[in-house]
Order: C-alpha cells, then structure tokens, then sequence
C-alpha cells in the first residue's frame, strides 16, 4: 500500500482529528512530532537553569514589548509635568520623562518595568549558573565544544542587552554608568576620543546615544540573541543531552523521559513556575527606582552608583586600580609627531584585561583542557566534580577571581555595613585579587581529592554504621555495611586523567610547547585519586568477608 | 588735600594703602558671611550659668575647660548653638569612643539640657544659631527643587536616594531618613564631622528649606515599587536575585526533578 492511499483511506472521526489530520496532510508536522516528541532527556534539577534563561528571556520579550509602547528614547529637553511630586517641573530628557510615566501614570507600568529589570537580572543569573554547571560536569568536551562558545558569545550578548537597556531611563544611575563607558573608549589609545565622539556623536553625553542604544536594545542584540539561542537548542538536539553516569547511563545511550508528553508539561509549567516567581518579587520588591536618581546631569553623581550585578566585577575591577604604584604614575603623556597621546593606564588595564583573561580563557578552555589530557574523545557522560580535580579547581579559581572584583564594586558598601575603613576593603581585595584565585585552586583541588579519598574508602569497605563491636578475644571492631551494587558504580565508575609527560613528535623531536604541556600535564595531575580497580574490590571483597564471618561468630556469642 | 598729595611717595604708603584694602575686603567678607551667622539668639544668664555646668561635667574632658580645645577634641569657640543641638541632639556628643567619627546614639541629655549647652557654647563666641521654627516651615517649600539642589550638592556623599555612602578611612556620610528638618538644617550650616559647611552664600535659606521639603516628602511618600531593598541600588537588586530569586528557583527544580521513592 503506497503512502497516497494510506492517506486517501484514512478517515478521522472526530472533528479534532479531522482539523489535525487537514493540517498534517498540508504541512507535515507529525513527522517532526514523531521526532521531536521522542526525544529523550535525562532528569537532573542542574539540567533546568538553561531553561530558565530561555523563559526569562521570552518574558523579557513579552515585558518589553509592553515597555517599547510608552517609552520615547529621546533626549529632547522637556519638563516633568507627571504625578511623581519630587520631580514636578525639573528639566529633564523625554527618555527619562517618559520612564517615569511608565511607573507613575500607565496603567501596570510600573509593575511590568520591575518585570522587564527583575527577569533582566535573573536571565544573566540563570545564563552564568548554567555555564557554570556545564564546566564543572565537562559538558562542553567533544562534541560540544561549538555550543559551548554560543554559549560564551549568549552570556556576552546578555551583558550587553542588560547594559544598553540599564542606560535608556537617562536617569543619574545611567548617566554614571554611560560616563564611566565613556571614560573607557577614551583611554584607548590615539582612536579612543574618536571613537567617543562617534558613538556619542560629539562631546559626552550628547543627545544622541540614548536613540543609538534604544536601536540595539530592541532591534540588534535581541535578534542576535534569539538567533544564538536557536542554534544553541538546535545543537542540544543533534548532539543529545548528556546525562550523569549510572547504572544502564553509557556514553550511547540517553536514560530519561521523552519529551511528549513527561517533558513538554513539565517544560510548560516551569516556565509558569518562573513567570510566576518573577512576577511575585516585581510586584513586592522594587527595582532600579528611577525616581530617586533624578534626571542625568554630567555634574553630580551619587553616592553608591553601582552597576548591574553582571556589570559589576568590571566595575570592581577599575575600582581596585591604583591610579598611581608607589611613585610610577600610571597614567603617560607620550609625545607623538602629531601631538601628545594620553596613555591611561590605570583605565585601560583593569577595563579590558581582567576581562580579557576571563572571557579568553572561557572560550577556549574545551580546547585547552583537551590539549591538556590529549583526550580527544565524545563524552556524553558528565562529570561529578570532584572526579575532574583539576578542572573544578580551575572553575573554583576563575569564580574566586570573579568574585573578588564583584565585591570590589561594591566595596563603599561592604565598608559603610561591616564598618570597616573603605581603604581597607580595597586594600584586601587587592591582594586576595592576587592571592585569592591560587589559595582557591589548591583549596578546591585539595577538597576534591579529599572527597574521591573518601568515595573510594566507602567503595572498598562500605558505610561506617556507627555500631562498635567487641569481639570475644577483646578486639573492637566497627562494623562497616557493603554499598549496594547500584550506589557502588556511581563511586567506582568514573575516568580519571594522568600525568601524560611530554611525547615526541613523529620526527622524534619533543617541541617546546609538547614540554609545556608535559610541565602542566605533571603540575595539574600529578596528585590524583585512582578509581577503584575489580582488582582492589575483590581484594576488600574478600577482606570484608573476614569482617562477616566474625560478626556472625561475634553474633552467636553474643546471643549465648 | 596737600598733606595726603605730599606723603603719597612716603615709604609706608605702599603699607597702608594694602592694610585699607585688607580692612575694607574683609569688611565686606564679614558682612557677607555674617549672614549665615547668629540671628543673635537670647539665652538667659541662667541658661549659659547651666550650660556651664553641663558642660564642665561632661565635655571639658576632651573639649577642654573652656572649650579652648584639646589634644582630644576640637575647640569650640565660635561654633556656635546650632553646632551643640545637632551634635548633643542627636546623641553624637558626648562621643562614646575616639574614632573616624561620632556615631549616632540615644541623645543623653533632654532637650532643656541641650539647650543650655547651647546656650554656654553660643556665649564664647558668635556662630550659626538654632533655626527658628519659620525657617524649618516646609508648607510652601518646593521639594523637587529641594531634589536639584540634594542631587548637585549632598547626593555625592549621601546618595540621591539619602541612604548613606562611604568616605574614606571609615568615615561616612549617614542615611537621611528619620533626620528631623531642624537637625538636617544645622548639619548644613555647621558641617559636623566630615561634611562641609553650606553657608546661606552656598546655599541660601530657602534651597535649604526646599532641600528638607525634599526629604520629607520621600521619607513620607515610602517606596512606590515594594520594598526598596534598603535603597542601595543596584547591589542589593543583584544579591536579592542570586540569593532569593535563585534559591526559588533552585527549590522548584529540584522538586520538578524529584522522583517518588
């Protein structure tokens, strides 16, 4: 029977199935259904922050869209004839006039703005999350390393929506933070005024940076990011999800739940769970309360003018800058034929390398750590951890180094809370800027062998039951219960890399960089906890035996 | 006329002509300045005699007898009443420990004794005076001018919202809310601890006055978008997120995921 008969000879019956089937004739979607809705994805609650950058990001959409209705981006002069009192009449931009109508004088408003900043907040939050597990699992190894940097590529393009959307209200919150940008472009070498100048079409702040930034915060970097975010979930379904190591779990094999209809409902209701979250803290915390900044105006600047949380380690980062070291000024007048060049250090190298080293080493490290341990294998089976002490102890150190500039930015609080002196915290967090990722790695490293040592002491002799045993020649003993064989694997199953030491090439030469990599392969590996071996656990088998046999022997003395 | 056109070569012309200038400028700098000064305020002798007293017992020890100074605190000559309510007033002084600077506390003296503390530092030399009530009359102030002048003069160390921020070395500029209009007014024209003095030059009385109308009206008007998460900006947004937010989050995946056992 061909296929044109079988579809002339079926006859839905119900009317639902009549409209399916008109459709499905026409368009042949049960095809994809049938694909797509077989689909299987393993069950794990680190496997959900991704999507819940994905529904923040779809309720950013929806809240702006509403937003995009009541706001002008311009910075025409206007006075402020609104509801809000303390501004009643003070000279401000239409941008800023308009975002205060949007809180104090459009229906809802207010609450769909604290929608928009609070999902803004979380969307990045969830992203980092998400990057972060996929680290420290290993997920981004072969064949993943390409999604991996469309994922690095969504984390910048969310910074940057964040950041264009942070600086439209032209409030004074955004106008410090324009002018610190500003400041940034200028400190690059000979072209950085130029390029000011052109992005704010002449001397800052100008009157036409706000439309600019509008035009990319509705139009540019959504669209890229929707594009980036179809290729990213394009890529999970053709290399399939990858799963946590466990009994039945191989590395070509997907243990889970299709997606139609366990994960389809499940999928649907999170992003309701997540709409709703957002919604309750929009509607009782505020958020970027526009109003007490008042209009932006390049003289004043207020106490405590920080930037978004994703912003902020940049922000840490030109804070712990010293202007001068020692007597070395850091800031140089360099004479030019054309003229003097300012060459602003202390702008220029906390503004771009600290960034510079976290985004590098971000994008490349599936490439790295593979030239590293020369595994160039597909692994579809995650890591725990602790079974990757020298990536965990990377990740802990890149966070740690992370962190430190995230408090430095908002170091006058840290000192007005704790009462501590403000110098002091900069003073600290200048060293621990040092001190902080080293001392993070070796504790994190340390703490991930201690915790395979430990893994590897339950496997051999099982859990310690905490029932002290006397045997009758005197001897005490604890009596220790054998894991299950399902608990064991989850121990006993894991791969651990070695130090592989500088090979020759095919010529017989050792090249500089293969001794390089040899030096760290030694220096990352070299303390590493071996999984358990059939061999050992036969061994301990045996032994726990022993152990066994003089309970029972211990038992019927005690029952005499 | 002959006797002023003989001796205009005289050596000391030069002296005294610089010294008429010098008295005639400053006179005028006196003039100007003295209106931020003493509305001279009538304290009773009973009063400063009072005054003295308090004093004595408990500020001599650092302000020294007089209030001439000490290695451990500041003269107090010429500070004037205003100086004294503020810093009594609002439990600064008597300071409860040498530090970067007087912490707030419960105010350890009533307002009679206040007083005539005033009224004894006030009788040393002339300075800022208490403001009267008039002047504290914020009915027919205009507050969003009040939030201008806030914003370009007081937002840098206070924050726009006034909710504090830090200075150097320990220092800090305090939060604003709760601040009566009559101590918010003479913190301006006295500058305790670190704030400098706006006089009525810098800004005048009624931009001051506008300036309390201003933190009147969003200490009363509360926060219109829900807790303001102690007004500290975007800090505070971003721990609440990673925090609560986050931690929501966190709660229902795990309950999404969770198998029946």
């Amino acid at each position: 029977m061909s296929s044109t008969t079988s579809q002339s000879t079926y006859q839905p019956k119900t009317s639902v199935g009549k409209i399916t089937n008109y459709v499905d004739s026409r368009v042949g979607g049960s095809g994809m259904v049938k694909e797509f809705g077989r689909k299987i994805f393993p069950d794990h609650w680190t496997f959900m922050f991704g999507e819940v950058a994905l529904y923040s990001f779809v309720i950013l959409l929806l809240s702006g869209t509403f937003l995009t209705f009541f706001f002008d981006p311009s910075m025409a002069e206007t006075h402020y004839e609104g509801s809000y009192v303390p501004l009643r009449g003070v000279e401000m931009s239409e941008a800023y006039a308009t975002a205060l109508n949007i809180s104090f004088d459009v229906r809802g408003g207010l609450f769909m703005r604290q929608v928009h900043h609070w999902s803004a907040l979380l969307f990045v939050a969830a992203v980092s999350v998400h990057m972060l597990r996929v680290f420290f699992t290993g997920a981004f190894r072969r064949p993943r390393e390409l999604n991996w940097v469309v994922g690095c590529v969504l984390l910048i393009l969310a910074m940057a929506a964040g950041f264009t959307g942070y600086s439209l209200p032209d409030d004074l919150l955004s106008g410090n933070g324009l002018r610190i940008i500003d400041g940034v472009i200028k400190a690059v070498p000979v072209v950085g005024t130029y390029i000011s100048f052109f992005l704010f079409g002449g001397e800052f702040p100008g009157t036409v940076v706000i439309p600019r930034l509008y035009v990319l915060h509705i139009l540019l970097i959504p669209a890229i990011i929707l594009l980036m975010i179809v290729i990213h979930l394009f890529m999970v379904v053709t290399h399939k999800h990858t799963q946590f190591p466990g009994p039945g779990r191989t590395n070509d094999n997907v243990v889970g739940f299709p997606v139609g209809p366990v994960y389809a409902a499940k999928a649907g209701g999170f992003f309701f769970i997540v709409f709703g979250i957002i919604a309750a803290i929009s509607a009782a915390f505020t958020i970027n309360p526009i109003w007490n900044y008042g209009p932006y105006d390049p003289s004043p600047v207020s106490a405590g003018t920080q930037p978004d949380w994703y912003i902020g380690w940049v922000d840490g980062a030109l804070r712990l800058m010293p202007g001068w070291l020692g007597g070395l000024p850091l800031e140089w007048n360099i004479p030019m034929p054309w003229g003097v060049n300012t060459l602003s250090l202390n702008v220029l190298l906390p503004a771009l390398v600290p960034a510079g080293i976290v985004f590098g080493l971000m994008f490349a490290w599936p490439w790295i750590e593979s030239w590293l341990t020369k595994d160039k294998r597909e692994h579809h089976l995650l890591d725990r951890p602790r079974n990757a002490p020298f990536r965990t102890a990377v990740g802990v150190s890149g966070v740690v180094f992370y962190c430190v500039m995230w408090a430095a930015a908002s170091s006058d609080l840290i000192a007005t809370h704790f009462f501590v002196s403000l110098n002091d915290v900069t003073y600290w967090l200048r060293v621990l800027f040092f001190v902080g990722p080293i001392i993070g790695f070796m504790v994190a490293q340390r703490i991930a062998l201690a915790l395979q040592r430990k893994d590897r002491e339950i496997a051999l002799h099982g859990r310690e039951t905490g029932r002290i045993v006397r045997l009758p020649h005197g001897e005490f003993i604890e009596v220790h219960e054998p894991l299950d064989e399902y608990k064991r694997y989850n121990l006993v199953n894991y791969e651990s890399a070695g130090v592989l030491p500088a090979e020759a090439d095919v010529n017989g030469h050792v090249t500089r960089t293969e001794k390089a990599r040899g030096w760290l392969s030694r220096f990352f590996f070299e303390d590493r906890v071996a999984p358990v071996t059939p061999a050992e656990l036969a061994a301990a088998h045996s032994h726990a035996h022993h152990d066994e046999i003089a309970e029972q022997h211990d038992k019927a003395a005690i029952s005499k | 006329m002959k006797a002023l056109s003989q001796r205009r070569r005289h050596p000391l012309a030069a002296v005294a002509l610089l010294l008429i200038g010098l008295l005639f400028t400053g006179g005028v700098y006196a003039l100007a300045s003295s209106t931020n000064d003493a509305q001279a305020q009538s304290f009773s002798a009973d009063e400063v005699d009072e005054g003295e007293k308090l004093f004595i017992a408990n500020c001599a020890t650092c302000h020294g007898m007089g209030a001439v100074g000490s290695d451990n605190g500041p003269s107090l000559v010429g500070v004037g009443a205003a100086s004294v309510d503020f810093q009594v007033g609002t439990g600064r002084m008597p300071m409860q420990m040498q530090g970067p600077q007087a912490q707030v506390k419960p105010p350890q003296f009533d307002d009679e004794q206040t007083m005539q503390m005033a009224a004894y530092v006030a009788s040393l030399g002339a300075g800022p005076a208490i403001p009267s009530e008039d002047m504290l009359d914020t009915s027919d102030a205009d507050p969003a001018n009040g939030g201008v002048v806030f914003r370009v003069n007081c937002a840098m160390c206070h924050n726009a919202a006034a909710a504090g921020g830090a200075l150097t070395r320990g220092k800090y500029a305090p939060a604003l809310s709760g601040s009566t209009a009559k101590h918010t007014y003479e913190a301006m024209v006295t500058g305790p601890q670190n704030m400098p003095v706006f006089s009525d030059a810098n800004i005048t009385p009624e931009d001051k006055r506008d300036v309390i109308a201003f933190l009147e009206t969003i200490d009363e008007q509360g926060s219109p978008g829900g807790a303001d998460l102690g007004s500290l900006g975007p800090v505070s947004e971003g721990l609440f997120i990673w925090v609560a937010g986050l931690g929501v989050i966190i709660a229902f995946t795990v309950w999404l995921t969770a198998r029946s056992s």
